[in-house]
């Protein structure tokens, strides 16, 4: 076995995903099916291969630090499941 | 011929001419929504009131004798994960399901620069991530050719659209075949232009090092006529390059003498299907009456590039959709306690299957002690697949392969199983990892009457050279003009 259910329930965990019994017993079995293929990728030497990132040379991009028009806080808040004051709300984060 | 059976071209010749009106070309494109979409379930969303005043507009302008775009007054159909303002752009998800785009796309102003008409906003797998547009959170689209096969993915609901001629043309995305595969199974024309050409601002991003977005048409030259309007630098997108982007319908030329194509032997293996290998065989000595020298070449990595793909775009994945937490947008779960469940809950209930899997698997191969073993050995690789292509674009002009392994397969033939999923895109996927062009065209029928593709590959930026090689074929072929029964 490439990844075990403890495993799965962790990974679910760092993503902020929530799984149910049955997911977690069918995430295991195809995550580990998915790994196992992917194993073949160590029947190669890479020890001197830089990894790519990207295809294309990427450079910083500058450009003056200028106001421009940007989108409206009432467009913006327009698609919030949930707002007040024109701001976002959420359930209350400290104690 | 009724007008939404005809291609841009022609119908642009006939807009200004005023032989028509964009009103009569977008009226004739509705009464085909409305005859054949209860069959193939192309479209998401459809923008009928604003279409129509889009194209009033259009004709006021055309009839006054103002400039207008090449495509002026062209419907257009809008794959659902690009952001036209006003719209919702769902990404054929229950987290996006009542989004609203509060701005456009850059790939949008720049088709209304052109005075196009948008149509509506296609369905697609769910966040672009399948092969057969079967995870749509929106049900599923129908392959025009037969209502009983899938479309291909993701941009299935795009390539059905242009392939029932529900739109005149459509963009779609590849990440890793989302444009080619599609147009394979429904028999058009699709290009996955070079990584960086077209700009992906306004794109819902899936793994933005191999997202790109592109035409899909009814033949090459709208595919060119496409790409004019689409290809530009923009300085909202970082990875957008600033080379200008020249006029493609110039390299619509019938003439292939001198140029060299090459024919991966890794792509035509043992056990291949008959029919796909026959009709690709086929195109490469059309090819080669025409002028092309064919010479075999090798790209000796193209068996990892499935193992690669699998990890660097889940990894990218978990990344980009770590913003859909039920805060700013999208849905929320109704019953939480604290803002950690409402995370957990919100994104559990709010994707399907398919999206956790692969969120699962990214943040798997990205999390501490596996990133290594994963994600970089993928990333490695990745340089090696790019190496390949490098060194054969030394020897040769351009690469033909086919697009599929198969004509389009079954509705549910491969939904429980990811992995015989994944190997769909088996051609397909190399070329994102590598960042090159690639156009996918019919060259075929199997014995069922299902459209098989033909894949044109060439260096970056090299989309040129695709057209060439793609129109010489088309302008010998007549497999573009055939139609689906509907």
């Amino acid at each position: 076995m490439k990844i075990t259910k403890k495993e799965v329930e962790y990974v679910a965990r760092l993503a902020r995903l929530a799984l149910n019994e049955k997911e977690k017993d069918k995430m295991t079995a195809q995550l580990d099916s998915i790994l196992q293929y992917v194993d073949t990728l160590n029947k190669l030497d890479t020890n001197n291969i830089e990894p790519t990132s990207h295809v294309l040379p990427l450079n910083n991009v500058w450009r003056e630090d200028v106001t421009r028009p940007s989108t409206s806080r009432e467009e913006i808040l327009a698609n919030a499941p949930d707002q007040a004051e024109g701001f976002y709300k959420v359930k209350k984060v400290i104690e | 011929m009724e007008l939404f059976a005809m291609t841009a071209h022609e119908l642009s010749e006939k807009i200004k001419n005023k032989e028509v009106t964009s009103q009569e070309v977008t009226t004739s494109v509705f009464q085909r929504i409305d005859a054949v979409e209860p069959k193939v379930k192309a479209y998401v969303t459809l923008l009928k009131e604003n279409a129509f005043k889009q194209a009033e507009a259009i004709d006021q302008k055309i009839k006054a004798g103002e400039p207008t775009g090449a495509l002026a007054g062209i419907p257009i159909a809008i794959k659902d994960n690009m952001n036209l303002k006003g719209a919702k752009c769902t990404c054929s998800s229950k987290i996006l399901s009542n989004f609203i785009s509060p701005y456009n796309a850059t790939i949008i102003d720049l088709l209304k620069k052109q005075d196009m008409v948008f149509i509506g906003k296609t369905n697609m797998d769910e966040f672009a991530m399948g092969s057969s547009t079967e995870t749509s959170y929106f049900g599923k689209t129908y392959n025009p050719w037969n209502l009983e096969t899938i479309p291909g993915g993701s941009s299935g609901g795009s390539a059905a659209s242009v392939s029932a001629d529900e739109a005149i043309m459509a963009l779609g995305s590849d990440t890793g075949g989302s444009i080619r595969q599609p147009a394979s199974c429904c028999g058009i024309v699709g290009l996955k232009p070079t990584y960086g050409r077209v700009s992906r601002f306004g794109l819902v991003a899936f793994a933005s090092s191999l997202d790109q977005i592109g035409p899909l048409t009814k033949d090459v030259q709208d595919s060119a006529l496409l790409m004019n309007a689409i290809a530009a630098y923009d300085q909202n997108d970082s990875t957008s390059v600033n080379i200008p982007a020249p006029d493609y319908t110039k390299s619509l030329v019938k003439d292939l003498t001198g140029l060299k194509i090459g024919i991966p032997k890794e792509y035509f293996v043992a056990g291949m299907d008959k029919e796909v290998e026959q009709s690709v065989r086929e195109a490469i000595k059309l090819l080669e009456k025409q002028g092309a020298k064919i010479m075999e070449i090798s790209l000796p990595h193209t068996e990892y590039c499935l193992a690669v793909y699998y990890i660097l775009a889940p990894s990218e994945a978990s990344a980009n959709l770590a913003r859909y937490d039920g805060v700013k947008y999208g849905y929320r779960t109704p019953d939480a306690k604290d803002l950690l469940e409402q995370y957990e809950k919100t994104r559990g209930e709010g994707f399907g299957p398919e999206v956790k899997r692969r969120i699962m698997l990214g943040t798997y191969a990205l999390s501490s002690g596996y990133y290594d073993a994963y994600y970089l050995k993928a990333q490695k690789v990745r340089t090696l697949i790019k190496n390949d292509f490098e060194e054969a674009f030394k020897h040769v002009d351009a690469i033909v392969t086919p697009t599929a392994p198969t004509a389009a397969f079954k509705i549910g033939e491969k939904t429980d199983n990811p992995l015989q999923m994944y190997l769909s895109d088996i051609f397909t996927i190399s070329v994102n990892l590598a960042g090159i062009p690639a156009l996918s065209m019919p060259c075929g029928f199997t014995k069922n009457r299902m459209p098989i593709g033909l894949q044109i590959m060439a260096k970056h930026f090299a989309e040129e050279t695709i057209f060439k090689v793609a129109y010489a074929y088309e302008q010998n072929t007549d497999w573009h003009k055939e139609k689906p029964k509907l």
